[in-house]
């Protein structure tokens, strides 16, 4: 095969999935008829946006997916990527008001507005959006695919290995939309920054707690791997140390980056209210 | 607040110790709902094309090699061709397939003379490219070449697993090669044809 051909079959889904090419078609379809303006914040906000899209397609539907589900460290790498990177860049956006623009009007009004409006969804939304739930369901999903019993399961049947990266995409979703969306449940005072931070850094403890455990152990773990064959000869040992190490500091550092930005948003909220307090000393 | 930040912090952790393996009499792994049913369109060593119907009402023993492994592929054969003698089935009721990944050099004689080796229970098959890709993806198995040596020998790296459907075509256990022992697979394969009847 020539080159050319090899980059195009490598393209081409692995297990290809309507519902996936659905999604993500939908979304970028009305990404781009609800971008209005181009300033060059926007268009740097467009960019996130698109990263994450791409990302989280790539993983899904290419030939990747083959490498993910024969090569424990490649299948750490795809759930980095739909938990933590991708949902990161996409929350990082903020994309909710150009999706809703982007929706036909017949569709906005006679049935987005009215399920937004509806108390019972604004209640399990505003529930799963806690920062507590939020954050136990984000490390609480990482835990529970790494039992080895359940994730010897999910790799041999295609239905959970779906529910699996699905849960991992929209979770991630969740999860970093909940980190970087300020406004609180009622719209009227901002939550707390410091607050934020904080759960970012608690959240990294768990994940660097079962990544060591993984990296470290003299155990193969996830023997599904070494049974359903890897997609290249590499020792389980080694596929398993470097899968650990995935979890164990490059999830964690998605924290260490969510961080950053939010410290930025903060030190820039006080700037005005650091240079009004100085005018008012000056004053007196 | 700082009480259930803890035992969020510290559910995790139970998790950890709940991931021993429970204890089965079976020596195969129940994959019973977990795969799909017996499907696939090979092609047998004289050339026909073989679909997963063409083993209705027996038992299938799925296993992928190819007929150039030095000792895992052959022992593996053999002590599943051991295990259902001793069963005492005949090759009616179980048969072992063996799925050559290496079509390039598993032409039908060659895997016609390979599984004569251990007839009447063993049927090889192979198939194209395309046809083997399709029964990978659906078992979920992956196999891969290494480099050719000075004589164009190369090895073939394939997945370990050995699939056992029932005389329906349902998927019921994973059995794994390098734990293999003779009597206790045919102990499982009579457990099977027993819930099968």
């Amino acid at each position: 095969m020539t080159p050319l051909e090899n980059s195009i079959g490598f393209l081409a889904p692995y297990e290809f999935s309507p519902t996936v090419l659905a999604v993500c078609v939908s979304a970028a379809w009305l990404y781009v008829r609800g971008s209005a303006s181009s300033s060059e914040q926007e268009r740097f906000r467009a960019l996130l946006f698109w990263s994450g899209l791409v990302l989280m397609y790539a993983m899904l539907q290419t030939r990747y997916d083959f490498y993910a589900q024969h090569m424990f460290f490649l299948h750490r790498l795809q759930h980095l990527v739909l938990h933590h990177l991708a949902p990161f860049l996409i929350a990082l956006s903020a994309p909710g008001e150009r999706l809703l623009a982007g929706l036909p009007a017949p569709i906005r009004h006679h049935l987005i507005e009215p399920l937004l409006g509806c108390r019972l969804l604004r209640g399990v939304t505003t529930g799963i959006q806690q920062p507590l739930v939020a954050s136990i369901l984000f490390v609480g999903l990482i835990y529970f695919w790494l039992i080895p019993d359940v994730h010897f399961i999910a790799m041999l049947n295609l239905s959970l290995y779906n529910a699996m990266n699905w849960g991992m995409a929209v979770d991630g979703l969740l999860f970093w939309w909940m980190v970087f969306n300020m406004r609180s449940d009622d719209g009227n005072a901002d939550r707390h920054f410091g607050g934020r931070i904080l759960l970012l850094f608690l959240v990294m403890f768990p994940q660097i707690v079962i990544g060591a455990h993984i990296a470290l152990s003299n155990q193969d773990l996830f023997t599904v791997y070494a049974v359903c064959g890897r997609a290249w000869p590499l020792s389980e040992h080694v596929d398993q140390q470097i899968g650990g190490l995935i979890t164990w500091i490059h999830a964690p550092m998605m924290s260490i980056a969510g961080a950053l930005v939010l410290f930025r948003r903060w030190m820039r909220q006080r700037e005005p209210s650091i240079a009004e307090s100085e005018a008012c000393r000056d004053l007196s | 607040m700082s009480r259930s930040l803890l035992i969020a912090l510290l559910l995790p952790l139970l998790l950890v110790p709940a991931c021993g393996r429970n204890e089965s009499p079976w020596q195969g792994r129940n994959i019973q709902g977990v795969m799909p049913d017996l499907a696939f369109s090979l092609t047998d060593d004289s050339g026909h094309t073989v679909t997963g119907a063409n083993f209705a009402g027996k038992i299938v023993l799925l296993y992928f090699g190819f007929t150039h492994c030095e000792d895992v592929c052959p022992t593996t054969l053999s002590t599943l061709t051991k295990a259902v003698r001793t069963a005492g089935y005949d090759a009616d009721q179980v048969r072992i397939v063996f799925v050559s990944v290496d079509p390039r050099r598993d032409t039908p004689e060659v895997l016609r003379s390979y599984s004569a080796h251990f007839s009447p229970y063993v049927t090889g098959l192979s198939g194209t490219e395309a046809q083997l890709g399709d029964v990978a993806r659906r078992y979920r198995v992956a196999y891969n070449y290494g480099e050719p040596d000075a004589d164009g020998d190369y090895e073939v790296y394939h997945s370990s697993a050995i699939f056992v459907f029932d005389a329906r075509g349902k998927v019921r256990l994973l059995l794994q090669q390098q734990q293999l022992d003779a009597a206790a697979v045919a102990n499982d394969l009579r457990r099977l044809m027993v819930s099968a009847s």
